[in-house]
């Protein structure tokens, strides 16, 4: 199997991104990505996309096709991939492992999601389709009501308090405010997470990541010929996917996500790492939960000291690890289609000492977790530095 | 040739219902909201009362400010978006009301919630290319909101009147600029009782985005800055939005407040700017500069650089302040703001 490595990184502004179309969005990620490997054009080989719900949100299917016409790479084959909130994650995937196998050399990933062309009920509801919809949503379970039963099972199996969850979202928006691509530059308080609105007990609107517009995109070329574009090649050096249920009532255990922990596994074994070694990772944190959850199932922590961690500030840009230095879901924003590749562009930039004034000291390996609706599908991805 | 306000006046009915009370039936939080949109109350017409009746208390008053002959009056505006007729117009009720009828002209106006300052704009331009001696210019609205929506806490009721002519000018009108795209953020199709509106789009890219280029184009073509006016009246949908483009644009909070009607009255829409304006006429000194920057959803911003004259002293106290109106208050139910605005369908 050949060596993988991230060549070009990009990224719109995410936000509400009012004049921007999907496809303009894509252009936007796609040249900075292009761009930034200092490829010709003509080296490319093939293109993979990521996005949910583009049909439902904005009535574009066959963004396959879209992509590549956007980047001016007709006619290369292009291809997209679904899989919820974690089709990011999965393209990145794809595009690995096309150049793995040996049947491509580079290959341009992409993810994208505009979200705000509809109403947030409208939005809602398309995300839903991320559970399982006939025992789910057709009962009435939303996201935040799917993940508020995650948060109220760990807070009565292991004590994790409201304010611990709340720990997440202020650490977020402190790391998003120092960057300039997140889509909320704000810092919040604690208690400010505390008053904010109700939306599914016990999680408030401050612990939900927001409705999103945005792309990110990056080019990966096999790591015999990185050397040729980059002077500061990334390597791709575990990846790992697992699936699980859809719907919670499923599942074995409800205080970790299987997939996650599966995923995981196979990164570190491929990677040969353990998670002791990960510098900063970059986790699915759709709601504070689920960061929580994330740090404990990557095994940053043990099971149930995820709270406790967060609120010691050992999650805090370097501390002991880490964690979403990008703003994470919750400040850098949540396109979902766009979250897994963009995941990948803050690795590659922190590894590559490109992190400005939220830079890892000594970054040398990195993990990003992308995950599909509520767990049933988690993508794991472990990035080094090649000196 | 100058041009500007003669007579001016304004109307809010007396009935409000609190923010507290539409929550309470919604099972919002209250305090959230009221926080969220610094809105406490808002007014609601009387089961008799109408754009049209709105419009003709605020006009009554103007004129009997300026001291005008009604037959004087040529032209007749008004702008809403809540006429009681889909065809036939309100101005013309206006217009009879007043005794202005019937060697004159006269139309309806929409365009959401800046027709009325439209009215002056062509006001002016019929004034001063002497089509008219004086022209009457009004925004009125009984506005509609959806049982539920967010809209139901801010759309209230009112209405701004204002005659503009040559002589005995007590505002002088320097100038004015609009600024205006095609922006899709709140609309009403024929036939539907409440409007639907784009919810976080009304924001950015249509108030903001239309309200500071409608105010900076202003300030531009007049070769001025903030520190030159002594007030500004910005449309006010909810408190929040004009207090927040007053901090964007770098312009204290005490020029604004003078103008802010909504905390009392909600938002009047169509009269939502001019209620304002006649609130600062009602305070303002000899001297005083006033920019104004109207919104109308869809989207578009009038903007007015002002200048009061020595004469607003002598007409000032010969009809009743916008005060007098938000002072003037009873309270309803939520019950009774439903009879009243005709919620209930059998």
């Amino acid at each position: 199997m050949k060596k993988v490595s991230i060549i070009g990184a990009g990224m719109t502004k995410f936000g509400e991104r009012w004049d921007k179309s999907l496809k303009e969005l894509v252009v936007e990620a796609g040249i900075k990505a292009l761009v930034d490997s200092n490829l010709s054009g003509n080296e490319i080989e093939a293109v993979y996309g990521g996005t949910m719900a583009a049909g439902r949100l904005v009535g574009q299917e066959h963004v396959g096709a879209l992509l590549a016409d956007a980047m001016g790479l007709n006619p290369l084959p292009s291809i997209r991939v679904e899989a919820a909130c974690a089709s990011g994650g999965m393209a990145l995937r794809e595009a690995y492992m096309a150049i793995a196998s040996g049947y491509h050399d580079v290959v341009v990933v992409g993810g994208v999601e505009k979200m705000t062309d509809v109403s947030t009920g409208d939005a809602t509801i398309a995300l839903a389709g991320a559970g399982d919809v006939e025992w789910e949503y057709f009962s009435g379970a939303t996201f935040p009501a799917v993940y508020a039963l995650l948060a109220k099972k760990h807070m009565a199996e292991f004590g994790t308090t409201e304010e611990q969850m709340a720990q997440v979202a202020v650490k977020n928006h402190e790391n998003g405010s120092k960057n300039e691509y997140a889509q909320y530059q704000n810092k919040i308080t604690l208690e400010q997470v505390m008053k904010s609105k109700p939306i599914a007990e016990p999680l408030k609107i401050l612990d939900c990541s927001p409705i999103t517009d945005g792309a990110a995109a990056l080019v990966l070329a096999s790591s015999d010929i990185a050397r040729k574009y980059s002077d500061t090649p990334i390597e791709i050096s575990g990846v790992g996917m697992a699936s699980d249920t859809l719907p919670l009532h499923d599942r074995a255990s409800l205080i970790e996500l299987n997939a996650t922990k599966v995923a995981a596994e196979k990164a570190y074994r491929q990677a040969g790492v353990t998670p002791k070694e990960i510098n900063f990772a970059e986790v699915h944190d759709c709601f504070t939960i689920a960061e929580l959850l994330a740090v404990e199932d990557l095994g940053f922590f043990p099971k149930g000291k995820g709270g406790p961690a967060t609120q010691e500030g050992e999650t805090a840009l370097n501390s002991k690890i880490s964690i979403n230095t990008s703003g994470g879901l919750k400040a850098c924003g949540h396109p979902v289609g766009a979250t897994g590749v963009k995941q990948a562009v803050e690795a590659t930039w922190q590894l590559r000492g490109e992190g400005k004034g939220r830079q890892v000291d000594n970054a040398e390996i990195g993990l990003t977790h992308n995950v599909g609706g509520s767990g049933a599908t988690a993508i794991v991805h472990i990035m080094k530095r090649v000196n | 040739m100058t041009v500007g306000i003669v007579g001016y006046g304004a109307y809010v009915p007396k009935y409000r219902i609190k923010t507290e009370d539409i929550a309470k039936v919604w099972g919002e939080d209250a305090e959230r909201i009221t926080q969220g949109l610094g809105i406490l109350e808002k007014s609601v017409p009387d089961m008799d009362e109408d754009a049209a009746t709105l419009a003709v208390e605020a006009a009554k008053i103007a004129v009997k400010r300026g001291d005008i002959d009604p037959q004087d009056i040529d032209a007749v505006f008004v702008g809403s978006e809540s006429h009681p007729y889909a065809v036939k117009p309100t101005a013309t009720i206006v217009a009879e009301a007043l005794g202005a009828t019937p060697h004159m002209t006269a139309a309806d106006l929409e365009f959401a919630c800046k027709a009325g300052t439209v009215a002056i704009q062509i006001g002016m331009a019929l004034v001063n290319s002497n089509m008219a001696k004086y022209a009457l210019a009004v925004g009125t609205d009984t506005s509609q909101g959806r049982p539920g929506d967010a809209l139901e806490y801010s759309a209230g009721a009112g209405a701004g009147a204002f005659i503009i002519g040559n002589k005995n000018i007590v505002a002088e009108i320097n100038g004015t600029y609009s600024f205006t795209t095609d922006t899709p953020d709140f609309w009403r199709r024929p036939g539907k009782d409440y409007p639907s509106h784009g919810g976080r789009f009304t924001g950015e890219p249509a108030y903001f985005k239309h309200v500071s280029s409608g105010a900076k184009g202003m300030m531009e073509r007049m070769n001025t800055t903030v520190e030159d006016y002594d007030f500004f009246v910005f449309h006010q949908p909810n408190a929040k939005f004009p207090i927040k483009l007053a901090k964007d644009m770098g312009i204290p909070k005490e020029k604004v407040l003078p103008g802010l009607m909504t905390p009392l009255i909600g938002n009047t829409y169509s009269g939502a700017t001019m209620v304002g304006l006649a609130n600062v006429l009602d305070k303002a000194s000899p001297g005083s500069r006033i920019l104004v920057a109207s919104f109308g959803s869809g989207a578009g911003s009038d903007a007015f650089d002002i200048k009061v004259t020595d004469k607003i002293e002598d007409i000032r106290e010969k009809g009743a302040k916008v005060q007098t109106f938000v002072d003037n208050k009873k309270y309803i139910s939520y019950g009774e703001y439903v009879k009243h605005r005709r919620k209930l369908k059998m």
